[in-house]
This record gives C-alpha cells, structure tokens and sequence, in this order.
C-alpha cells in the first residue's frame, strides 16, 4: 500500500524520509515539484499525482505537504485519511506540527511511523495505543530517561489493542474525575446583496475531554435528537442503541476526543445570526470609490456576537483605502488587496460601521463584480440549532464524576455575495 | 531546561574544535547534546568524523551512549543521508536488552539489510530467538523485522516463521504474519502456493485484528482464489463493524468484487423490488412460503442481503475511506432504490479536509451523471465558494452541469453567472464551459445561454470572451440557421481578441456559415491576409481553411486573396501548414494534375458536419470500480481489479454454507472411526439421559458431535439444505436480538472448533477422554514450553509438529449436582400434566455448547396423556435439542426427559411449547447464571497465568463479609458451587480459594477466586471476557457467601 513517505516543505525541501518496502529514490519527488510549480496557490497541487511508475497521493497541512507514494491500486482516500491521521498523531505528541518540532522529535517520529504502518499498511493509528507503545516526550520525561536510562518504548503490548475497545486503556486513575462535551456548531452561508440566504447549513461537533477512573459507561441523551440529519460517530459510540433509542451510549477514550459530528440539514430553516448591509461604488473613470459597510445582530437568541472578523479581497484596481472603522480596527494590505477588520464585540445599540473612501489605480477600468465579505464570529453558550443536551449518566463505576456541557457557535464559511445583480441574464422560469 | 540548552550549545562547541578526541568523557557529553538535540547537533559534524563518534559510541558498553547513537543515525536516515558504513557496528546491538535502542536497530536494520545481506545474515538468529519470546510484542517485532528484511535467502526461514505465527495464541502476532505474508510474497512470488495455505487458515481465524490484515494479504497474493472467501464469506460480513477501520476498508473492497462474481444484478426488473426490502427480509421465511411459486420475480440472496445490511451502519464512520468504500459498494451492489441512503453521507464528507474532498467530489460526479435525482436535493452543497481550491471549484461545477435539468436550470445559471466573474480566471473559463454543456443538453435555455454568452464578449477579460467564442461557436453548430447576427457581432470583435483558440474559431465560423454573411467573410480574409505570418499556427490554418471555403463560394472577391494567403503557407515554417496548403491547392485550384477530387472539392469542405457533443469527462467512468485510484486517474493503475459483471445464473449458493466439519487432514481421521461412534451414539441416544461418570459423557459428548459431522460427510445434500435453513434462522434471529455483537456471531462462533482434535483420541480407548471437549479452550492456554526448536538454528528447517500443546483446561465432572427442581409447569395450569426442571450439570449429549436440561413430566390426571412433545420454540430462537416424544404417560407416572439448550451464554430464558396431543404450554427455562458454566480442573499456576490475561474489563470483585459458618475450604466450595458449576483448582494458600470453569457456549474460561481477609471480611474476583456473566456471577456468589 504506501510505499515511502516523504515530508516536503514549503520551499520544496524534502526534510525527512521513511520507507516501508525498499527504498524510492528522492527524485520521485520532482514529479511532485512540477506540479506544485504549475499551481497557483499552495492548495491547488492536485491530490493525486500519476507519475510513469508510481503514484503520489499527497496532503497540505500546516504548510507541510505529506507526500505518500504508492506502487499499485489503493483507494486514494485510504491513504489521504492515514495521512491526515498521521499529522492529528503529530499534533497530538509534540503540540504542533511544524518543521521544527519534526526536526527536533526525529526519533519520536520515526518510531511513530514504524508503529503505524507495516508493509505499507496501518497497524495501529488508535492515539492511546500508540501513547502506551512511545511516550510522549517531555522535558522532564528526557531528563529522568538519561539519568535512570530507562526509555520511551513500551515492552508490553498496549491493552487496548487485543481488547474490544481498543481506544481505551486499562487502570486509567484520576483523583478529580469530570467529563466535559462541548458542542460546538458552524454555519456555512451564502448571502446576497439583498441579505437573503442563498445557502445555509449547520455543521456541528461534539468533543469531548473525558478524565474519568477505570472503565466508564456513559450515555449521552438529547432533548431534540429528531435535530441531528446525519451524523458520524467516534468508533466508541453503539450504532445500534443510537438508532433504536437515539441515545448516544460509549466508553469513552481516554482525553480529548471527537465524540460526534453531525449536520443539521438545510430543509430546516436555519436562522441567520447577522447581518451585513455594504455599499460599495466604483464610478467609472474617477478614481476615488465609497466603500460604507454596517453589520449587526439578528436572531441571536439573545447571545450577544463575539469575535466579529470581516475580511474581504479587495479589487486589484484598488490602491488604498482610506477608511474610518466605529469600532475595531482596521488593516488593508496593498500588496494582496486583503481588507481585514477586527470589529470584536458587536454592541447591538451602536452598531458597528466602516466607511471612508478607496483609491483607486489612474485610469484601471471599473471592477466588475464587487467583493465577496467573509465574516467570522462566534457565539457563546448557544448552539445556534437548538440542539441540547438532555442528560448525561454513567455506569460502571461508582465515583460521581464532575459534569460539564458547553454550546458555542461559530462562523464557518460564512460569506455575504457583493453581486451586481443588475446585469442578470433573462431567464424564462 | 534553559541551563539544558546552555549546556548543549557549549558541549557541542566544545566538541567541535575537539573532535578527534575521542574520549568517554566526551562521549557521555555528546550523547547527553544528541540526546537533547539531536539533529542540530549533528549537523555540526563533518559526515567521516561523526561517523567515527558513532561507531565509538555503538561500540561502548553504555546502552545510553548506544541509543544516543542509534538516535543521531536515525535522524541521518530520515534525511535521506547514507548511513549504510555503520552497518557492522549497529547490528551487534541487535539482541540488546534495552528495547528502545533494538526498536531503533530494527529499524536500521529493515532500511539497509538489502545493500549488506551477508552481514544481515548475522541478526537472524535473534529474530529466531525472539519469535519464541513469551511477550507477544517481542514475538510480533522479531516476526516484522524479520519478515521485512529483504534477503532472498532466507526465504525458507520466513516461511516456516509465518506458518507458525499464524497458528499463534496471540491474535497479534497473527495479525503480523498475515502482514509478513505479503512481504514475502513480493521477495520471493514463487511461495504463493504455500502462502495461499497460510492465508486460507487465517481467512478462518474469528479475531477481528486479523480479518482486515488476511483479506490484504488476499488481495495481493492471490486476489482470483474467490473460493477461499465462500465459506468465510458470512463470518466477515458479520465480523465487519469490529474490524479496526482500515481492515473495513480492505474487506469492504474485496466483497465488492465478490459479490459482483456470486450473485444475480438486483437492476433488472426495478418495479419488483420493493417485495424485497429490509422489512420483507426479515420475514423473508414466510414470504417464501407465500410466494413460493412465483419463482419469475427477483429474490435477492440472503447473503446478498446480509452483506448491504451489515455495512450500512458504517455510513457513519469516522474514517471518510470507510464511508466511500460503504458508497461504492452499494453503488455497485445495491439495488437502484436503494441507492439513496449514501447520498447524505457523502455529501457530509465535503466538509472535510481539501484532499477528501477532491476524492469524494470525483466519485459524486461520476455518479450525478448516471443518477441525477440522488444528488438534487443538495445540489446547494455544490455551490462554489471563493475560497476553494480550482480542482476542487471544477468538480464542483461538473457536478452542478450534472444535475442541471428544466426545474433548476434557472437557479443553476444565475450561481453560474457569478461564478464567470470570479477572479479566478480559470474557473471563470470552466464556467462557461459548463454553461454551453447546459444550453445543449437543456433545450428550453440554449437561446438564454446564447445570448448570456454573447453578452460576454464585451467583457474586459480575454480568457473569457475566449472560452465564450469557443463554446458559442459550438453552441452555433447546433442551430446554425437563426444566428447570423451573432457571427457577424463575432466578426466585429475579433480585431480585439487575440487568444489563438478563439481567433480561431471565429475564422472557421466565418467559413462554416460564410453564406450566411457574405459581406463580412471576405473582408476577415482580408485583414487575415494581412496579419498572417504573426499568428499562431491554428490560426494559420483555419485561415487557410476560411480561403479555400470562400474561394469556392464566393471566387470573384476572394481568388486573389486565396492564392496570397495559400503562397504565404506555402513557404510557412511549420509543416503541417505546408501540408495543408499543398492539399488545399490541389484540391480547389483546377488544373491538369487535380484529377477527379477536384469536382468534389465543395461537397468536401463544405460538408454539412455534425454538431459536437457536449460531455463530461466523467462520462462513463463508473467502468473502473468507484473509490479506486483508477477512478481518480482515470487509467487503469497497475494491480488494479476488474469489477465482473453480474453473472446471468446465480452460481451455486450453498458454497457459502459452514458446515459443520472443517475440509481438514483431521477429518479423514475421523472418518477411519466413523462406523464404531455412529452406533457407540445411537446407543447413548436409545438410553436417553446423561450418565454421571465424566468419561462416559464425554465421550458420548464427542461422538454425538461425531455423528452430526460423519451426516454432513454422507449426505451432503441434506446437510447442506439444513445448514442453509440454519443460517437463515439464525441470520433473522441475530436481527432481532439485541445489540450484543456477539449474539450476532453465533453462528459463526458456534462452528466448528470443537471439532479439531477430538477425534485422534477417542479413537485411542485407553487415552483419557476427558481431555477432548477441553481442546477447544487452547486458544487461551499458552504453549507452555517451547519444544520445537527448529528455528533455533539456521540449518533445521523442517517445522516440528506441535505436539505438546497439552490440554491445561480440562472439563471435569460437577463438584456438586444441586437437587433444586424449579417449576417448569404447574399442574393446574397444564391441566393435569405437571412438569420440573432441573440442571445436572453434565456435559449436554448433543451438542458440547448446550447446557443440559433434566425435565421429569408427571401425570397427575386420571388419563393417559399421549405425545408430549415440544412445539414451537418461539420467537427466541435459542438453540434447542429437544427429547424424544413421549408416545404416553399413564396415570400417576412420572418420566424424566433430557433437553440440551445452547443458552448462547446468556441468562435469557428459553421459551417454548410443551405439547400433549390435545393441549399446548408456553413454558420457560430461566437459568442462574451459573448454571451456564462447565467445570473445570487446573493448576494454580495455569489459573494464575489466565488469570493474567484477563484483567481490567474482564475482571470484577467485590469484597463481602463472609457468614460465620463459610470461613473454611469446604463450606466455601460448596456453596459456590451451589451457585455454580465451576471446579475446585488446588490451592496452595489456605485464605485463598480458586474456581475455574468455561461457558459452555463459546468455552470462555470463567476463574473465580475468594480471597479471605481478617475478620470475615472475603474479596470475591471473578476473572472472565464475557463482561455480562461476570457481574452476575458475582452478584450471586455474594449472595451466598455473605452473611444472611
């Protein structure tokens, strides 16, 4: 299945390589470099690259591309999915995952890719295991290993690994025990100029951080299941009570953990949190335009909008802009045109504007479409579906655990359309 | 940790200016810097003298100056620096204690055994030690590295490894060996026989860590030996949801392709198949009493059926591989209407990282084309957004052309036309590109199309009104006659448009329709004349075209233009422009050499042509199997499999039936001693009852089972239609039952294993029998000495026969038969016929799994009661051997019958009719939990070491106060077992007290330990993996040891 890895980083340097099977030479590489050449944008090298006799199937995360090769048929998700799950193990050990800590954690990072992968195929990818089979490292962990010469390999083979629930180990021990979920939705919407929705959908998780002693059983009940229009469970998670009681029943991994994700279908009217009025004018030939944007809340539930982030790419005809934010503050970058303006807490008695005027370029003909706005905001203990939490039981063991439940919204990708919608095609319907 | 890095900064410096010497003092700093960090610290070094360090350091007695070597060398591995020169130097720590520092060399090892074989040689002996570890992950790693090391001369070694590590206890290590088949298989593809073997007692083996492991080795070794899936094929449909994801994935592909060879298209007759949807499945028993005669409609295989109902659930993984391969695998399997339930699933994969995205997209395209109707009510998900990238940004608008149709045209042009003007040029292009494959497939907007396009011409950027000519001029092909005005608004641009492609199809749509503006072609002639040498060569020769079509409509204004514009190409740089010139020439210029062709020269080049065709590319991808790289490349990849067609006659369904006996070497033995067990078995049959000496029964006990399996051998038809009716009950009854997954594999677990190896000594009288049923328990015993040692060395390579995995667990007879009759009918309710039931915790006669039931029936009527019988068994469908009809009860008598009962390991009643002739009673058996057991004897020190194994979930206790009278070994062991049937384990200790046993089901080793503490206070332990009986044992045994 995967042949070799390699990790190539954003100057197109290839920094580490493991093997599987025997050795692919480097220069398999190059085929990846042309294409990456070829892309505008970071982004946009293509997943799946053929080459005369192997295939690169690759991932960007963190400005690291994850270059796997591949010597025969595989479903190329198979290897993007590990791929992925190999940087969350990354993340998981060293904090980040960035160059540097891969440089500076080589060895944790080699053993790990042992552990994953044999021959190529996926050994153990559970987080737990492979905690129980190469510590994590840690400062303090380093000096007591080079004092007592003990090591950061494990000599037993991880519990979790032969038993039924392979994502939790065993004698787990904690003197405080609490379980927090937090359910944390987005919206992704698309709004026209006129403030209707074009497109609106909630996606939502449930993480969960679970420190609780020994072997838990807990069931996880909502007021309004019937909400949930698809959903994806952690592995932990019993498929069939959720179907026939819609209870969510699970022994939990051990820490942090995603315990679901669902979707809240678009056929359910889903309420727009804010709102956002723009005007935007160029006039042609003049080269001065009027830039005027307000926002404020709207069927908020009386949560109040948080972190409020708008941005929008300008056109290139744009030189500088010469704008007056009511709140916040305001950055425009010349060279790639990015409007940003970071307008914090939205008090909904002084809504929050931004007007001034942009130059623009001498004699550049007028834009044609007027920017996209993108916004970002969060607000706190509401998920804006309505979703709730109904209760939380545990068996099994016999302590009393500390219980919490967090909502929050986000934005995901929410963007409002700055559309001239005056020069629309005549369409018969 | 700032003094930390203080401290290596300066000992790197140091080291530095000081690195010929070589030192322990500078050692132990070095490895303390290469500890800290690594690879800055080995940067520092020129590549000859570290190496040197190195080889110092591996050589050293210290195992921390070791590992900090081995550590700097990985670091050199992984950038892809040559380390192979300390090859000698790091395999002598190959057998070192300290297991990070081996990990490490292993690791060394598997990346530079190939270039230094001779010296690789010197490890194996370690690995061959270690494949004997009594740690399964020591016997699992030596079993990888070994396998990986890619040395053909070991082959023989590898092979003998991998056969003994599939027949290991540890399922672990048989994951590994399945993993190692694949390895050797591509060193050394001449093994494939052997490895087929291997791969076909794996396919067998019921632990799901190696189900996905096995398959994958399947699919590389021997992907075409189908038949080695039949019989496994219902065990990994059910197996599938334990499976660890990957493993989904491996097993999922392979059914797929599976299936596609077995069983009948479901797609034929669509309107029949709601008759067979989930619900009529599970009443499918009677519907095929029903509808037993209409043999013409399609029935879709249980096994068909079995296969869609048990990857459903995993539409909702985690894992975007697994739901992918769930979707292709109902694309490709399930029936039309059926279809549907990927579509939500899929479409919330978009939300997940770029790349998923991209592959999902892909498949989504491929099949919105086929089945738009799946993917129209979220056609909204497909909207592009600015932030996405262009691959992803073109999927998403093959895909919105796909689903376009006359309801939600409208809708999709206006998303249409913002997308045109998208900073984005390419995707601006693509855009348009869409819009003319809508305006051709949907007629109703093929004017609006055109005319939107149109507008498009003015529009500032070139890429645009580009792309517009182009699909105009396509769009014009289709309806030339209405859009002259158009050609001529084209003609009138084109001194602005300066991208070659669009050029040059405004220059063949002025040759194509030259008719239809005669003022206007001849005058783009002319201004081509002008400009001709400076444009690209497709527009040469669409010039070159538009003249010679001209000349031959209109020669007056245009013969000296032609013969200019036809000198120019003659003499032109490029070849092909000189080819078509030459042929043009000769074609419409009439002279003496033009022969015949000549007259022909208009109905040539002005031929009315066909309209081009507007499609995806993504038409008639579903060739290769959904979710394959060669899907997403659209080529064929190398080791890519062919998904068959549907086969017209369903090949012969009963291959998949398990029978009973397994196409062993074993079996011919039994065979030998058919005849003698088949009577010793109608005897015991004829008797009726359990006899109490534990020889007896079990022997009987394994020559009933003996029976059963010398049937199936003689009659194979009637086994096999039984089996089917078996599987089929019990595939409906796992239905029903619970979510308990391991009621599910009943039948699967229920299968043959004890089978193996009773048969060799019953034929032996003189060997005691008891040991056999006990076989079965092997997979929790360990072997406990390692007698073969044939891998020791490198020269032995024939494989001793396992011959000492003695029996530890053996079944002994009950400790004590508890005299407790419960009721099973009350005389006043069953009108006279009274019946009790009891357990005398004997092996069940019938089946080794049953529990075996005792009834005596009494007649308190003053009438013969006639046939007793039992009826129907009810809706539990718990196993059942039921007794022999009573033909008549006289009065006042009484008569005790035997039942056996598999209670699948569970505490659920057993419900059934008891019937007269007359008169029917729903009755039920209700077992303690205890009585599920079989006892068993062991050593304290076996007990102890299974006890090991079974920890932390597998383990429950609690601590009592012991009543007065149960402080001493004998009240103890009796009133546990009265409580259970569970056999006394000698113990060394006197507050200890051990019990062992196994479930009589799936013989899951039951330990119980009481441990007395001071003042009566007592720990009960009960060490088990059925986590459901532990808990109620325990609660029962409290109750009768605690004080009153």
């Amino acid at each position: 299945m995967i042949h070799s890895l390699f990790l190539v980083n954003s100057s197109g340097d290839i920094f580490l390589e493991k093997h599987w099977k025997s050795v692919v030479s480097r220069s398999v590489c190059d085929y990846f470099f042309e294409a990456q050449e070829r892309a505008s944008e970071p982004e946009n090298v293509p997943p799946v690259i053929p080459t005369p006799h192997h295939y690169l199937i690759s991932v960007l995360r963190h400005r690291i591309y994850f270059v796997a090769v591949i010597q025969s048929e595989v479903p190329p998700l198979f290897v993007i999915e590990f791929l992925h799950r190999v940087v969350d193990t990354f993340q998981d050990y060293f904090g980040v995952c960035t160059e540097a800590a891969i440089k500076d954690n080589v060895v944790v990072v080699y053993e790990l890719l042992e552990e994953m992968l044999d021959n190529g195929f996926p050994l153990a990818t559970e987080s737990n295991i492979l905690k129980e089979l190469i510590k994590p490292p840690t400062i303090l962990r380093t000096v007591v290993n080079t004092i007592t010469g003990s090591t950061n390999v494990g000599e037993q083979l991880p519990t979790g690994q032969l038993s039924v629930v392979p994502w939790r180990r065993t004698g787990v021990k904690y003197t405080n025990n609490e379980a927090y979920f937090d359910v944390v939705e987005e919206i992704d919407a698309i709004i026209d100029k006129s403030g209707s929705t074009i497109t609106a959908e909630i996606q939502g998780v449930i993480d969960a951080c679970v420190k609780l002693t020994g072997m838990p059983d807990l069931t996880l009940s909502f007021m309004n299941p019937r909400l949930l229009d698809d959903v994806s469970f952690h592995p932990c998670v019993r498929f069939k009570r959720w179907e026939a009681e819609r209870i969510l029943s699970f022994i939990p991994p051990d820490g942090n953990f995603r315990l679901l994700s669902y979707h809240v279908s678009c056929q359910n009217l889903v309420a727009i949190p804010v709102y956002v009025k723009h005007n935007i004018t160029f006039r042609e030939g003049s080269s001065q335009g009027r830039f005027e944007l307000t926002l404020g809340p709207k069927q908020t539930m009386g949560k109040g909008l948080e972190a409020v982030l708008i941005s929008s790419q300008l056109p290139r005809g744009v030189l500088n802009t010469n704008l007056n934010p009511s709140q916040g503050t305001y950055n425009f970058d010349p060279v790639t045109k990015l409007l940003s303006w970071d307008v914090g807490k939205i008090n909904p008695q002084k809504l929050p504007s931004l007007k001034g005027s942009m130059s623009l370029q001498a004699g550049a003909s007028k834009p044609d479409e007027n920017p996209t706005i993108n916004i970002q905001f969060k607000i706190q203990q509401s998920a804006l579906s309505g979703l709730k939490v109904n209760r939380l039981d545990m068996y099994g063991e016999k302590y009393k655990p500390f219980k919490g439940i967090k909502y929050m919204t986000k934005a995901g990708k929410f963007q409002t359309k700055g559309l001239l919608r005056g020069r629309a095609w005549d369409l018969k319907n | 940790s700032v003094f930390l890095l203080i401290l290596s900064n300066v000992s790197s410096n140091y080291l530095l200016f000081s690195h010929d010497l070589v030192g322990s003092n500078c050692a132990a700093v070095l490895g303390l810097c290469g500890l800290l960090n690594s690879s800055t610290c080995s940067d520092l070094f020129l590549l000859s003298t570290r190496n040197d360090d190195l080889k110092e350091m591996l050589e050293s007695n210290k195992d921390s100056l070791k590992l900090d070597a081995m550590k700097r060398i990985i670091a050199l591995i992984a950038k892809g620096k040559n380390a192979s020169e300390l090859f000698p130097a790091v395999v002598k720590n190959v057998a070192s204690k300290n297991i990070e520092l081996k990990k490490l060399v292993y690791v060394y090892l598997v990346r530079y055994a190939e270039e230094q074989q001779d010296l690789a040689l010197l490890s194996i002996s370690t690995f061959q030690r270690a494949l004997k570890d009594p740690n399964q992950l020591i016997r699992a790693s030596a079993l990888r590295v070994l396998s990986s090391i890619r040395v053909p001369i070991i082959v023989p070694i590898m092979m003998l490894a991998i056969k003994e590590a599939a027949s290991d206890m540890s399922p672990y290590v048989r994951k590994t060996s399945a993993h190692a088949i694949q390895k050797l298989y591509s060193l050394d593809p001449d093994q494939k026989e052997h490895l087929i073997e291997v791969i076909d007692k794996l396919l067998k083996d019921k632990s799901t860590l190696v189900a996905g492991s096995v398959v994958m080795a399947f699919e590389e070794v021997c992907p075409d030996r189908i038949d080695l899936i039949h019989k496994n094929y219902r065990k990994l449909c059910n197996l599938l949801v334990d499976v660890e994801e990957w493993g989904q994935v491996v097993i999922i592909t392979m059914l797929t392709r599976y299936a596609r060879t077995q069983f009948t298209s479901p797609w034929k007759e669509d309107g029949l198949f709601d008759e067979n949807s989930e619900t009529a499945f599970y009443e499918s028993d009677e519907k095929k009493t029903k509808n037993g005669d209409e043999k013409k409609s399609y029935m879709m295989d249980p096994d068909h059926r079995l296969l869609l109902r048990n990857t459903k659930p995993l539409l909702q993984s985690r894992n975007t591989a697994v739901v992918v391969s769930v979707a292709q695998l109902y694309w490709h399997l399930a029936p039309k209407h059926e279809v549907g339930v990927i579509t939500k699933s899929l479409v919330r994969l978009l939300r997940s990282h770029r790349e998923v995205q991209y592959v999902v997209l892909q498949n989504i395209a491929t099949m919105s084309i086929q089945r738009k109707g799946m993917f129209e009510p979220y056609m909204k998900s497909f909207y592009v957004r600015s932030t996405d990238a262009t691959h992803i940004k073109s999927l998403k608008l093959e895909i919105l052309t796909s689903l376009a149709n006359e309801a939600n045209i409208s809708t999709i042009l206006r998303e249409f036309q913002t997308y045109v003007k998208s900073q984005d040029k390419q995707f601006a292009a693509g855009t348009i590109q869409a819009i003319g494959r809508c305006a051709t497939n949907i007629s109703e907007v093929t004017d609006t199309c055109l005319q939107g396009l149109v507008l498009l011409l003015s529009n500032r950027d070139e890429t645009v009104v580009a792309e517009s000519v182009v699909v105009i001029k396509k769009l014009l092909q289709t309806q030339p006659t209405q859009h002259s005005d158009i050609i001529k608004h084209m003609a009138k641009l084109f001194d602005n448009i300066a991208v070659p492609m669009a050029r040059a199809s405004i220059l063949w749509l002025m040759g194509e329709y030259c008719e239809r503006v005669p003022q206007i072609a001849p005058d783009v002639l002319r201004k081509m004349a002008k400009s001709f040498t400076s444009e690209e060569d497709i527009v040469k020769l669409q010039t070159v075209n538009l003249a010679a079509k001209l000349y031959l409509t209109n020669s007056k204004q245009t013969k000296l233009l032609t013969q200019y514009i036809l000198n120019l190409g003659k003499y032109d740089q490029n070849y092909d422009i000189r080819d078509r010139t030459r042929f043009i020439r000769q074609l419409i210029v009439p002279n003496e050499k033009s022969g015949a062709l000549g007259k022909y020269a208009r109905r040539i080049l002005l031929a009315p042509k066909p309209a081009p065709v507007l499609e995806s590319t993504y038409k008639d991808r579903d060739r290769y199997q959904l979710g394959t790289l060669s899907h997403t490349i659209n080529t064929k990849a190398s080791g890519y499999l062919e998904l068959s067609d549907w086969p017209a006659v369903a090949p012969d369904q009963s291959v998949r039936n398990v029978e009973v006996i397994e196409p062993t070497g074993k079996s011919k033995l039994s065979k030998s001693s058919d005849d003698k067990f088949y009577s010793d078995s109608g005897e015991e049959k004829e008797k009726g009852s359990g006899s109490s000496s534990s020889d007896d029964s079990s022997s009987s006990s394994s020559s009933s089972s003996e029976e059963s399996s010398s049937e199936a051998e003689s009659d194979e038809e009637k086994s096999s239609s039984q089996s089917s009716e078996e599987s089929d009950k019990s595939s409906s009854l796992s239905e029903k039952s619970s979510s308990e997954s391991d009621s599910e594999q009943k039948k699967t677990t229920k299968k043959p294993p004890q089978k193996k190896t009773v048969k060799p000594t019953t034929k032996d009288s003189a060997c005691p029998l008891v040991c056999g049923p006990g076989e079965r328990l092997h997979g929790f015993v360990s072997k406990q000495v390692p007698v073969s040692l044939s891998l020791y060395s490198l020269c032995i390579l024939t494989p001793c026969p396992l011959s000492c995995a003695a029996a530890l667990l053996q079944v002994s007879g009950p400790a004590f038969v508890p005299e407790k009759r419960h009721d099973l009918l009350h005389r006043m309710t069953g009108k006279g016929l009274s019946a009790q039931y009891q357990f005398p915790r004997q092996p069940c006669l019938y089946q080794p799994t049953m529990v075996s039931v005792q009834i005596s029936l009494t007649n308190t009527t003053d009438h013969p009661l006639e046939q007793i019988h039992i009826g129907d068994r009810g809706p539990t469908g718990l196993d059942m051997h039921c007794f022999n009809t009573v033909e008549c009860l006289l009065p006042e008598a009484s008569v005790t019958v035997s039942l056996g009962v598999d209670f699948n390991d569970s505490t659920q009643a057993a419900n059934f009719q008891l019937c007269t002739k007359e008169d029917q009673f729903s009755v039920s058996i209700q077992p303690a939990v205890g009585e599920l057991f079989l006892p068993a004897t062991m050593t304290e020190q076996d007990f102890r070491k299974e006890q090991g194994k079974l920890l932390g979930m597998n383990e429950s206790s609690a601590t009592i106060t012991m009543a007065a009278e149960n402080t001493t070994r004998q009240p103890i062991s009796r009133q546990v077992a009265t409580v259970a049937n569970l056999g006394v384990v000698p113990s060394g200790q006197d507050n200890i007290h051990r019990f062992a046993g196994k479930t009589a089901s799936s013989g899951a080793v039951v330990l119980v330990t009481v441990e007395l503490r001071e003042s009566s206070a007592a720990l009960i332990t009960i060490n088990t993996e059925k986590s459901v009986m532990g808990p109620m044992l325990l609660r029962d045994l409290k109750r009768a040891l605690a004080r009153a």
